[in-house]
C-alpha cells in the first residue's frame, strides 16, 4: 500500500515538475515517441513504394502518411528532442541553478505535448491531414477534410509552447550566466541554442498568423485565399516559408552545437576557430530569414526576385563552409577517440556536406525548374535533416546520456547502431537523387513499372528498413545498458556540465562556479585542482515550487480546439475558460518557492 | 505577507528591475514584444496584399471616415500618456498615483474599444461582412487582432490593480506594473501603424 502511494507521488512529481532537468527528460521521452511514430509512417510509405503499382495503402492513406510524417518529424520529434537537450544541458553549461522562467518552461512542454496529441488524434477521428506538411492553399482550404483542422489547431497550440520556450532560453542565457561566463566564453551548444531561440522568436509568429488565417478561412468562412473574393493563394506560401525556412536553422544550429562540443571533447583539443564558429552561427541565423522565397522559385514571383533569393541562399554556404573546416581542423592533430558519440559527429561531416552541395544546386533558380517537386528535393532535405539533425541527436544522446540518466550506453551496440544507421541512411536517400533526376515526382502514392524506377525504389526501401532496425538496436541499448553505471565525468569533459556530481542534484551547482576561461572545466583541470572554483559561499538555495496549472492551461486549449473543429461553441468557451481560469489562479496566488538548507546540501555533496 | 511590506523609504530608483526576477521579466517581455512585432508585421503584410481585393463588396474609400479614427487615436495616445504618469509615480514610490493613473489608462482603453465596436457595427450594416471579400477578412483580422490585444490589456491591468489595490509599490509588483505598461505602449505603437497603413492610405 505504501508502495502504491509512493508511485502516485512520483507520477504527481513528474506532472507538476518545473525542474529544467526533468522537463528536458519529458521532452526526450515524448519526442522519442513521436520520432518512432514518424519513422513508422515513413516505413509504411517506403513499403508502398517498394514495388510499382503496389496496393499496400490507398492513395488517400498515402497522402495522410506523407503529411503526418513531415509534420511529426519536424514539429513533434526533431524540435522537442533538441529542446530536451537544450533544457537539460544549457543551464548546466552556463552555471545556472535553473532557467529564467521555470513555470513557463513546464507550460511550454505541456502545450507541445497536447498539441502533438491533438494532431495525432486525427488518425482516429475522421482522417489525418492530407495536404502535405506545408498545407498549401487552396488544397488545404477548400479540398481537404477535418484532418487539416487538427493540423491547424494542434500546430497552433504546440507552436505557442515552442515560442514560450524560445523566449525562456534567450532570457536564461543573457541573464543567468555564472560570474566570468562572458558571451565569448559560452560553449558552442549554448551559443547555437541561443541563436536558434532567437530564430524561434522571430519565425514562429509568422506561422501563428498563417495558421490563424487558415483556421478562420476553414472554420469561419474568411476569404484571404479565395480568388473569387479577391484573395491570393501565394500569401499562405509567404507566411509559411517566412516561418519554414528559419525553422530548418532552428533544427540544424543546435545540432551544429552538439557536434562542436563532441569533436572538441574527443579530439582533446580546444574547438578550432571558436570566435569564427560563433560568428558563423550568427550569420547563418541572420541569412536564414533572408531566403524563404527560394521555396517559391516556380510560383511565378519573377526573375528578379528569383535571382535575389538564389544569391542570398548560396551565400549561406560560406558560413557553413567555415564551420565544416573548423570541425576538420579541430580533428586535425587531435588525439581522436572513436566513441560512438564521436563516430556520429565524424559521420555527420561528409553526410551533411553532400546535403549542402545539393542545396546549392537547388538554389540555382533556373535549374530549380527541373528539380522542382521531384525526389531530388526529397533526397536533398533528408540529407540535411538526417545527416545533420538526426545524427546530431544521436551523437548528443550518446554523449550526454551519462549526465542525464547516470549510466553509459553500451559502446559495442552503439557502434553497430551507428554503422547500420549510417549505411541505411545513405542507401535510402542517395539513390533518390537519381530517381528524382529521372523524373519521379515527390508525394505520389505509386509509379508504373518499366520506367526505370523499380530497382532504385526497391534499394531505397531496403535502406529505410535498415534504418529502422538500427533504431530498434538503439532502444535495446537504452534498456540493456541500465546497469552500466557511469562516473560524473566519463568523457574527461571540458565544459561546466561535467563538473557536478552524478546524478545531477536538483539545484545543479551547490555553489555557483567561477568561470576563468573558455572550456571552464578543462581550464581547471590544466591550471587548478580539477575542481570548479566557487563564486559564492555555500548557502541555502531558493527553489521554485512545482505546479499542476501548466497541464490545465494546455488541457483547456486542447478542449477549446475540439469545440472549434466540431463547431460546438460552448465546448470552446469551456476550454478557454479553463485556460483563462488557470492563468487567473496563477496571477492571483503568490508562490514564493522554498529553500534547500545548506546542511542538506553539504550532506548530498559529501562535504563537512 | 512579504509582498505587503512597504518599501517606500528603501525602494531603489528602478524597482521594476532591481531583482533577478524583475530583470528576467523585463528582458523576457521585450523579447515577447519582438515576437508580437513579427505577428503584426505578418498581418500588415497580409492586409497590404489583399486591400484591393474587394470583389463586389465595399472598398475602404466607401467606408473610412477620419473623424472617427481621429477620436480613437486621441483616446489611445492619451492612454499611453496616463500610463507614463503611472510609471513616474511608481518610481517615486507613490502608490496612490500609480493606481489612479493606471485606472485612467484602463478607462481610456475601454472607451477606445467601445468606438471600435461601434465602427465595426457600422461597417457591417453598410455591407462589409467578415466574409464579404479578401479586403474585409484581412481588415477585420488586422484591426480585430489589435482590438483583442487592447481587451487583453484592459483585463490584465485591471486584474493587477485589483490584486494589489492595497499592497503599495514593492519589488514584487513593480515589474508587473512596468511590464503591463510596456505592453500598453506597444499596442499604442501598433495603432499608429494601423492608423497610417489602413486608414490614411485607405480613404
Amino acid at each position: 500500500m505504501s508502495n502504491a502511494k509512493a508511485q502516485k507521488s512520483v507520477l504527481w512529481d513528474w506532472l507538476t515538475t518545473v525542474d529544467h532537468k526533468k522537463i528536458g527528460i519529458l521532452y526526450l521521452v515524448s519526442g522519442g515517441f513521436f520520432f518512432a511514430l514518424g519513422g513508422l509512417e515513413a516505413i509504411l510509405m517506403r513499403i508502398q513504394l517498394m514495388f510499382p503499382n503496389l496496393g499496400f495503402v490507398s492513395a488517400q492513406t498515402f497522402n495522410e502518411l506523407l503529411t503526418m510524417h513531415g509534420t511529426t518529424m519536424i514539429f513533434l520529434a526533431a524540435m522537442p528532442l533538441l529542446f530536451g537537450f537544450m533544457n537539460y544541458i544549457v543551464p548546466l553549461q552556463i552555471g545556472a541553478r535553473d532557467v529564467a522562467f521555470p513555470f513557463l518552461n513546464s507550460l511550454g512542454f505541456w502545450l507541445f505535448l497536447f498539441g502533438g496529441i491533438l494532431i495525432n488524434l486525427s488518425w482516429f477521428l475522421g482522417g489525418a491531414p492530407d495536404a502535405g506538411w506545408t498545407a498549401y492553399v487552396p488544397l488545404s482550404s477548400e479540398y481537404s477534410g477535418t484532418g487539416i483542422d487538427y493540423y491547424v489547431l494542434g500546430l497552433q497550440i504546440s507552436g505557442l509552447g515552442t515560442l514560450i520556450s524560445g523566449i525562456n532560453f534567450l532570457v536564461t542565457i543573457i541573464n543567468m550566466r555564472a560570474p566570468g561566463m562572458s558571451m565569448m566564453r559560452m560553449p558552442l551548444f549554448t551559443w547555437s541554442s541561443f541563436v536558434a531561440s532567437a530564430l524561434i522568436l522571430f519565425a514562429f509568429p509568422a506561422l501563428t498568423v498563417g495558421l490563424l488565417l487558415l483556421m478562420l478561412e476553414r472554420l469561419f468562412g474568411a476569404t484571404y485565399f479565395a480568388v473569387d473574393f479577391g484573395g491570393n493563394v501565394v500569401i499562405w506560401q509567404h507566411l509559411f516559408w517566412i516561418f519554414g525556412h528559419p525553422e530548418v536553422y532552428i533544427l540544424i544550429l543546435p545540432a551544429f552545437g552538439i557536434f562542436s562540443e563532441i569533436l572538441a571533447t574527443f579530439s582533446k583539443k580546444r574547438l578550432f576557430g571558436y570566435s569564427a564558429m560563433v560568428f558563423a552561427t550568427l550569420i547563418i541565423g541572420f541569412l536564414g530569414f533572408m531566403v524563404w522565397a527560394h521555396h517559391m522559385f516556380t510560383v511565378g514571383i519573377g526573375p528578379v526576385a528569383n535571382a535575389i533569393f538564389a544569391v542570398a541562399t548560396m551565400a549561406i554556404a560560406v558560413p557553413t563552409g567555415i564551420k565544416i573546416f573548423n570541425w576538420l581542423f579541430t580533428l586535425w592533430g587531435g588525439r581522436i577517440q572513436f566513441t560512438t558519440a564521436n563516430l556520429f559527429a565524424i559521420g555527420f561531416i561528409p553526410s551533411f556536406v553532400m546535403g549542402g552541395v545539393t542545396g546549392v544546386m537547388l538554389a540555382t533558380s533556373a535549374a530549380n525548374y527541373q528539380f522542382h517537386d521531384t525526389y531530388f528535393v526529397v533526397a536533398h532535405f533528408h540529407y540535411v535533416i538526417i545527416g545533420g539533425v538526426v545524427l546530431g541527436l544521436f551523437a548528443g544522446a550518446f554523449y550526454w546520456w551519462p549526465r542525464m540518466f547516470g549510466y553509459k550506453l553500451n559502446e559495442t551496440l552503439g557502434k553497430w547502431f551507428f554503422w547500420l544507421f549510417l549505411f541505411g541512411f545513405h542507401l535510402t536517400f542517395f539513390v533518390q537523387h537519381f530517381v528524382g533526376l529521372m523524373g519521379m515526382p515527390r508525394r505520389v502514392a505509386s509509379y508504373l513499372p518499366g520506367q526505370g524506377l523499380d530497382s532504385l525504389n526497391f534499394v531505397s526501401s531496403v535502406g529505410a528498413i535498415l534504418m529502422s532496425v538500427a533504431f530498434i538496436l538503439f532502444l535495446v541499448n537504452v534498456v540493456v545498458s541500465v546497469k552500466n553505471k557511469s562516473e560524473a565525468d566519463p568523457w574527461d569533459g571540458r565544459t561546466l556540465e561535467w563538473g557536478i556530481p552524478t546524478p545531477t542534484p536538483e539545484y545543479n551547482f551547490a555553489q555557483t562556479p567561477l568561470v576563468r576561461e573558455l572550456d571552464a572545466l578543462w581550464y581547471e583541470k590544466m591550471h587548478g585542482n580539477g575542481k570548479l572554483k566557487a563564486a559564492e559561499p555555500l548557502d541555502d538555495i531558493h527553489m521554485p515550487n512545482g505546479s499542476i496549472l501548466p497541464i490545465f492551461m494546455s488541457l483547456g486549449l486542447f478542449i477549446a480546439a475540439f469545440g472549434l473543429i466540431y463547431h460546438v461553441i460552448p465546448v470552446t468557451v469551456i476550454g478557454l475558460g479553463i485556460t483563462l481560469g488557470a492563468m487567473f489562479i496563477r496571477s492571483i496566488k503568490e508562490d514564493h518557492g522554498y529553500h534547500i538548507h545548506k546542511e542538506d546540501i553539504k550532506k548530498e555533496e559529501g562535504v563537512g | 505577507m512579504a509582498e505587503t511590506v512597504k518599501h517606500e523609504q528603501t525602494l531603489p530608483s528602478h524597482p521594476e528591475k532591481a531583482t533577478l526576477e524583475g530583470k528576467n521579466k523585463f528582458l523576457g517581455f521585450w523579447f515577447f514584444l519582438g515576437g508580437e512585432t513579427v505577428l503584426f508585421a505578418s498581418l500588415f503584410g497580409t492586409y497590404l496584399g489583399l486591400r484591393n481585393g474587394v470583389a463586389d463588396g465595399p472598398t475602404s474609400a466607401d467606408l473610412f471616415h477620419l473623424d472617427l479614427v481621429f477620436i480613437m487615436t486621441m483616446l489611445l495616445l492619451t492612454s499611453s500618456l496616463t500610463s507614463v504618469f503611472a510609471m513616474i509615480n511608481m518610481k517615486k514610490g507613490n502608490f496612490k498615483g500609480l493606481i489612479i493613473w493606471m485606472w485612467a489608462t484602463v478607462f481610456l482603453g475601454v472607451c477606445f474599444l467601445g468606438f471600435e465596436i461601434y465602427e465595426f457595427v457600422v461597417y457591417v450594416n453598410y455591407g462589409l461582412g467578415f466574409t464579404t471579400s479578401a479586403f474585409a477578412s484581412s481588415f477585420y483580422t488586422l484591426v480585430g487582432t489589435h482590438g483583442g490585444h487592447v481587451l487583453f490589456g484592459i483585463l490584465w491591468i485591471s486584474t493587477l490593480l485589483i490584486r494589489y489595490r492595497k499592497a503599495g509599490v514593492t519589488l514584487t509588483n513593480a515589474p508587473k506594473f512596468y511590464v503591463a505598461s510596456l505592453y500598453w505602449h506597444f499596442i499604442d505603437v501598433v495603432w499608429v501603424f494601423i492608423f497610417t497603413v489602413v486608414y490614411l492610405m485607405g480613404v
